[in-house]
């Protein structure tokens, strides 16, 4: 403090700068060094999963079910694979209609409290998790019809439902005010407008939107251990009854212990992380539209 | 070509218009249907989240009776082999254990992830070069992609072999002191709360990173630029003129990644080694948590109680997830409105 009194603002800044500047520089390196930990994580987990994955992924993987005795040789995740197809698209049925429905409500109809109370529980349930979605379901529904591949569709649709109106809401604002205008001064009525003009506009982001969900809802397995159970004997494609997934079986073939069944459950993991980027990816592609689309 | 005037004007409009929209009544009734049918659609959500807290209730009011309301929260006995219907105490059911997994793993995963997601935001947000933005925070979301039973099976195969050296090195350094060495002490057997809080630090990572790019995008660029043009260096403009505004923001974010870690079930359960007696002080030791006892016991449940036992473990899950969401919210909220 002296000094600053003593000599010019030049002699004392010179040091001072060269301090701040290094400052700078290990704090920023720092920040990247964050950024190279996630990145490397990310590439650790994917390159170990296609390592162990693909050492014992073939055809008969895709093709057959599991064998009886989990410590033999061969077999597969046919049955999952099914099972997951089918859980989730039904799922998907159920949850975007309704999705999309609550976001019309919410940008088109709603006013005041009430779509605001809607607006914030929505974000909630996407918080809420989905051990305890899977619990509700096998409450309401479990209890009375026993374990099937809908209750998993149920509990499943709980989960994308509010991810599916976020998005939509979000992508339904985007859409320009002139365009409703000109809907109804042409005589449109409300539910054409929506239908014929503010959906197709904003079509790419809710399938965006949509993609996201369902990718999501691919490699649950919390939920379903609680609502479809899994069902390794043969490959079922009735929804009434109980099915496996996918998820279920890297779940439950990861911990038996022995060698085979863990070969078998990484070629699933490698499985179900190319299904949810195929997904993810489909997603990217429609999001990408929108973004282009807006600028 | 019709003379100009009003009557030829509603003459065009009048062909080109849909035969449907002439006939008066059924645009209407159908109008309001569509209109009805969204507006039910909106309060589902409502319904469900109701719904949810009413039938969690219901299946674990039989235990809740009979043990008594709060006597589940104060007690780590979970003895289920003890349970009989006609004596009631002592309570074999007590999820002070699973709470206390719960947070501490938790809170282990947040002291990792929320330095390494602001750290990360800010790099894609404030330092990278324009091109890199992109790919980068793309990578980033990507670590949100992978389903939580491949980190959980990852986990076990990969992770905490990789930790093995570390920890056993700090379990018989910093292990053998006197009082922190209870809560860092050994044997290590790989399953334990601290490998469930590390792969939870890598699943909410892209949650909080993904808020805190919306934030830190929303500060205002003239005032970045202006710290630039009075010569603060890169890190002094981030001091300056993002990380003040942002604080609520992180915060809300950090809050979400929270209710995300406190939730996690299913690489949580395959990796901290389901051990229900009693709380281990260790963080290095096995321990279960109140998804992981859910996800673990729920299907297996034939005891007295046991299953309505499980159902007030998920209760209480629910309640705080709810709080810990709708906290969440507020303070994002707050923070945007800033």
């Amino acid at each position: 403090m002296t000094q600053l009194a003593l000599g010019s603002p030049g002699f004392r800044n010179r040091p001072a700068v060269g301090r701040r500047r290094v400052k700078s520089a290990v704090l920023v390196g720092l920040l990247i060094a964050a950024v190279v930990v996630a990145v490397g994580v990310l590439a650790w987990v994917l390159v170990y999963v296609a390592i162990q994955g693909i050492a014992a992924l073939n055809l008969g993987f895709l093709t057959q079910t599991p064998p009886g005795n989990p410590a033999s040789v061969g077999g597969g995740f046919y049955n999952g694979i099914v099972g997951s197809l089918i859980i989730v698209g039904i799922a998907a049925l159920m949850a975007i209609p309704l999705g999309v429905g609550a976001a019309v409500y919410l940008v088109e109809y709603g006013r005041g409290r009430l779509s605001e109370a809607i607006r914030f529980f929505n974000d909630v349930l996407i918080g809420i998790p989905t051990i305890v979605t899977g619990a509700f379901v096998y409450a309401i529904w479990v209890t009375r019809f026993g374990f099937s591949g809908f209750a998993g569709s149920l509990s499943l649709a709980i989960v994308m439902m509010p991810l599916v109106t976020r998005t939509t809401e979000e992508m339904l604002r985007l859409v320009p005010h002139e365009l409703r205008e000109g809907s109804l001064a042409l005589g449109a009525t409300r539910s054409q407008t929506v239908m014929r003009v503010c959906i197709p506009t904003a079509l790419p982001g809710i399938i965006t939107g949509a993609m996201l969900a369902v990718a999501r809802a691919m490699g649950e397995t919390a939920p379903l251990l609680l609502t479809t159970l899994g069902n390794d004997l043969f490959t079922e494609y009735n929804p009434a009854k109980r099915m496996s997934t996918l998820s279920l079986q890297i779940f439950d073939n990861a911990v038996t212990g022995f060698q085979e069944g863990q070969g078998r459950a990484w070629a699933g993991a490698l499985t179900l992380i190319a299904i949810v980027l195929i997904f993810t990816m489909i997603a990217r592609f429609f999001g990408r539209r929108v973004r282009t689309s807006n600028a | 070509m019709p003379p100009p005037g009003e009557g030829g004007g509603i003459a065009t409009v009048a062909v080109r218009t849909p035969a449907s929209l002439l006939r008066r009544g059924r645009p209407r009734i159908a109008d309001r249907i569509f209109g009805a049918s969204v507006s039910v659609m909106g309060t589902v959500v409502l319904v469900v989240i109701a719904a949810m807290v009413v039938f969690l209730v219901l299946q674990g009011l039989p235990a809740m009776q009979h043990y008594g309301f709060f006597s589940f929260l104060s007690s780590q006995r979970w003895t289920p082999s003890t349970a009989f219907q006609n004596v009631s105490r002592p309570n074999p059911y007590g999820i002070l254990q699973f709470i206390y997994g719960t947070m501490l793993t938790s809170i282990i995963g947040m002291l990792i992830a929320v330095p390494l997601a602001v750290g990360a935001a800010l790099v894609i947000t404030e330092v990278a070069p324009q091109r890199v933005k992109g790919p980068l925070s793309a990578l980033v979301d990507l670590l949100a992609a992978v389903p939580s039973v491949v980190y959980g099976f990852w986990g076990v195969f990969a992770l905490i072999p990789a930790i093995k050296p570390v920890v056993d090195f700090l379990t018989t350094t910093v292990g053998t002191v006197p009082v922190i060495g209870t809560v860092f002490g050994g044997p290590f057997f790989g399953y334990s709360y601290f490998a469930a809080g590390l792969v939870l630090a890598i699943m909410v990572l892209p949650i909080i990173a993904a808020v805190c790019r919306e934030v830190f995008r929303s500060t205002p660029r003239n005032e970045k630029e202006a710290a630039l043009a009075l010569g603060a260096t890169r890190w002094e403009m981030i001091r300056i003129a993002v990380l003040p505004r942002a604080r609520s923001g992180i915060v809300g974010a950090s809050l979400l990644g929270l209710g995300r870690a406190l939730g996690e079930t299913i690489a949580v359960t395959m990796v901290i080694g389901n051990a229900v007696l009693h709380i281990n002080s260790s963080v290095f030791s096995q321990g279960a948590t109140m998804s992981s006892v859910i996800a673990n016991e729920f299907t297996e449940a034939t005891e007295p109680f046991h299953l309505s036992a499980l159902f007030v473990v998920g209760f209480w899950l629910l309640i705080v997830a709810l709080v810990v969401n709708v906290l969440a919210r507020l303070v994002a909220r707050r923070g945007v409105a800033l």
